[in-house]
């Protein structure tokens, strides 16, 4: 039929190089550290002024690394990377630890307010209601350039930081929780990233309170050949409660560059952590040429009783994406959930879900994933759900959807359950569908045009889970998501 | 309005021919039946005046308003004031019905270079017609056509004729699956849409629904071909003898 021909036509036109946040900063900036040995962790960690228990745990990681092999089971294929090729530390020169926005680079200021991020706490004030505030830690490729509303956040008792800064500050509470929830041996890229990550973001909220604002994390990796290592550590005292977003881009560039992340959440009795993540970086040009490696760990830790961790992402970016957002229901009626959003278009591969891990009592679990996959793209969903022996009347409820657009693309998912405990209830629901002619047609005798018939029909498909985004985020969220599969139907 | 000339159209996928040479003229301010007994070309008539690609006009025109129709797109043809009733609207999931008309009116607004609606202007246009076909804010909120029934839908979809405010309307079988009181529902929406300046045609299996809706001109349709054209008492003979008469003049 005619409708398929052109759909196949537009799609092999397809143009993914509109990615909007591709530009590069040019900014005088510090790299060093190729390779990956010894020494570049050493170099790392000096730079960094770390005590010698955090080096030592950093070549400890790096021993251990070194014993390891990339694993192969995920559906996505690159060519190997060298990791002796990449540097492993990238940092804009006049940011060495500023001590206020006057200090920051004015080119770094204008890259962030290019990306639509207000790192200014006055502008923040000025044109927003205040409960909408939003405090920012801003990353750029190996360091934190500034985290704002910091002095506020204080008063309320919570510590939000970057990481190298809680390193120095609180060794305490980073001893205490850091590779408590993600193990330094845990996986190939979370033991790569135990020796060298580089800086991310650390929250701690005291008992009893509220975080007053949401919290949120600008990661962009700029430097060429870069290898971007973020570390995030959230820590939800008892009753204590917070909401963190990530956001995330890189310029377009021809060579791949590589973003392994981890991130532990730990929330104790009664505690609440909401993850939201915006994931955009660099999927690769047209021809599949480009683009970010994301190979990130994220697991969440429920270990207090009645506690609560719940994971959102839109993940519209990255050539390969990799990556499990998790939750270990530790604690009694503790609860998990995971939302997802997984477009891929042009050439990009995802292989994404969540792990549920149920080992605590009447612990309860939700997940609902919406892949979208347009153009030669191959968008996997892998969950798994397990109940231990202990994990008596664990509930789950998952929902898988795949949207199809075109013909040359391909969705799969591979669910896994294992239930130890005769009590547990876990519930599957999949479905695969395509955006039909049927529709397309209806919406454009309406009046729509073909691209925001797509948009149309895709905002209603992934509806339930924009619905768990922060409101800031949630028309955003949508707005990327359109972006994403411009010119991918005919 | 609408100048239909010598059209022939075929399904484009294995090019069976179903329009051999319709002629049709429909001013502005006039209703044209088009009745016809299954397979005679209805449906496939609305779907070519629309532009669903599944079918491949061969010869004729078609002129809207003086401009040549064929060469719009689906969309430029809504713009321009072309609307189709479907016999079997589409489910949108996820999409509330409200979401949908907003999207479908402003969608229009932006192709005819006019300003986007405002929300009180939009809520007050769509009470109004709402309140009139008897759908309810229920009702808007849930998705488009997901889970409606039969008289739902065909609410729905006089609801968007009425906030369209089309020049052409075509209703292809909107009688279908309507009981007695839906049916005058229905009807009293399509007849408030009557006027000088809009031109509607209604393709329909029965008479039952011009009862409701009393068209200016009825044609009959037979094997592709209009085969004869009267005024509104054609429906009550066909009603009382059948098409049998006609379907042999065509054959």
């Amino acid at each position: 039929m005619p409708a398929v021909q052109e759909t196949i036509d537009r799609v092999k036109a397809i143009d993914v190089d509109q990615y909007k946040y591709g530009f590069v900063t040019d900014i005088d900036s510090e790299r060093g550290a190729k390779g990956l040995s010894e020494e570049t962790v050493r170099f790392l960690s000096a730079k960094k002024d770390e005590p010698e228990w955090m080096t030592e745990w950093r070549l400890d990681a790096l021993r251990r690394f070194q014993q390891m092999e990339e694993p192969d089971w995920a559906r996505v294929s690159y060519p190997k990377i060298d990791f002796d090729e990449l540097y492993y530390w990238a940092s804009p020169k006049s940011v060495e630890g500023p001590k206020s926005l006057d200090e920051v680079d004015p080119e770094l200021l204008a890259t962030y307010e290019k990306l639509g991020i207000p790192l200014r706490e006055q502008e923040v004030l000025a044109g927003v209601e205040p409960k909408n505030r939003v405090a920012v830690d801003a990353v750029f490729d190996s360091v934190s350039v500034v985290t704002t509303f910091k002095e506020e956040l204080k008063k309320a008792g919570v510590i939000f930081c970057s990481i190298s800064e809680a390193v120095r500050e609180y060794p305490d509470l980073v001893r205490k929780y850091l590779g408590s929830v993600v193990p330094v041996t845990d996986n190939y890229y979370a033991t790569l990233n135990s020796a060298v990550f580089s800086d991310g973001s650390f929250v701690y909220v005291p008992e009893g309170v509220r975080c007053p604002m949401e919290l949120s994390t600008y990661f962009r990796i700029n430097e060429q050949n870069t290898g971007q290592f973020e570390r995030t550590l959230i820590i939800a005292e008892k009753g204590a409660y917070v909401s963190y977003l990530e956001g995330c881009t890189a310029p377009q560039r021809d060579e791949n560059q590589l973003h392994a992340a981890v991130v532990e959440l730990v929330a104790l009795d009664d505690a609440e952590i909401k993850y939201s993540t915006v994931q955009n970086w660099f999927p690769g040009d047209k021809d599949g040429k480009g683009g970010i490696y994301n190979f990130v760990t994220k697991r969440g830790d429920c270990r207090g009783k009645n506690s609560k961790i719940s994971w959102t992402q839109v993940e519209t970016g990255s050539a390969i994406t990799w990556k499990y957002p998790s939750c270990i229901l530790r604690g009694e009626n503790s609860r998990g959930e995971f939302y997802s959003i997984a477009v891929a278009n042009g050439y990009q591969q995802i292989d994404s879900g969540t792990k549920m891990i149920h080992l605590g009592k009447n612990s309860s679990s939700r997940i609902i994933s919406k892949g979208i996959s347009a153009g030669k793209s191959q968008n996997t969903y892998r969950g798994l759900v397990s109940a231990h022996r202990k994990a008596s009347n664990a509930r789950n409820f998952t929902q898988c959807d795949s949207l199809l657009i075109g013909q040359d693309c391909g969705a799969h998912t591979v669910p896994y359950i294992e239930s130890k405990n005769a009590s547990a209830q876990f519930e599957h629901e999949a479905t695969t569908s395509k955006i039909s002619d049927d529709q397309m047609f209806y919406c454009l005798q309406r009046g729509l045009t073909e691209e925001e018939a797509v948009a149309l029909i895709v905002n209603g498909f992934v509806k339930d889970v924009i619905q768990q985004l922060p409101m800031e985020f949630a028309v955003e969220a949508q707005k990327l998501i359109s972006i994403s599969l411009e010119g991918s139907v005919g | 309005m609408l100048e239909i000339k010598n059209l022939h159209a075929r399904i484009a996928e294995d090019h069976t021919e179903i329009l051999h040479g319709v002629d049709l003229t429909v001013n502005a301010g006039e209703v044209h039946a088009i009745m016809g007994p299954n397979g005679s070309g209805k449906s496939t008539l609305s779907y070519v005046l629309a532009g669903k690609d599944d079918y491949e006009v061969t010869e004729g025109e078609v002129l809207f308003n003086g401009r040549n129709m064929l060469d719009m797109s689906p969309d430029e043809r809504a713009a321009a004031g072309m609307f189709l009733a479907f016999q079997y609207p589409i489910e949108i999931p996820g999409v509330a019905t409200m979401e949908f008309l907003k999207t479908a009116m402003n969608a229009q607004r932006k192709a005819r270079g006019e300003p986007q609606l405002s929300i009180p202007d939009f809520m007050k246009r769509v009470k109004e017609a709402a309140g009139f076909l008897n759908v309810s804010m229920d009702m808007l909120k849930r998705p488009l056509n997901v889970g409606f029934s039969g008289g739902e839908k065909k609410r729905a979809e006089i609801l968007q004729m009425s906030l369209l405010e089309p020049k052409l309307c075509v209703l292809d079988e909107t009688d279908s699956g309507l009981d007695i009181d839906a049916l005058r529902i229905v009807s009293d929406g399509v007849n408030k849409l009557r006027g000088p300046d809009r031109a509607m045609v209604v393709i329909t299996h029965y008479q039952r629904l011009l009862d409701h809706i009393v068209p200016d001109v009825v044609h009959v349709l037979s094997k592709g071909r209009i085969v004869k054209t009267g005024d509104k008492d054609l429906a009550l003979e066909l009603e009382k003898n059948g098409y049998a008469d006609y379907v042999d003049a065509a054959a």
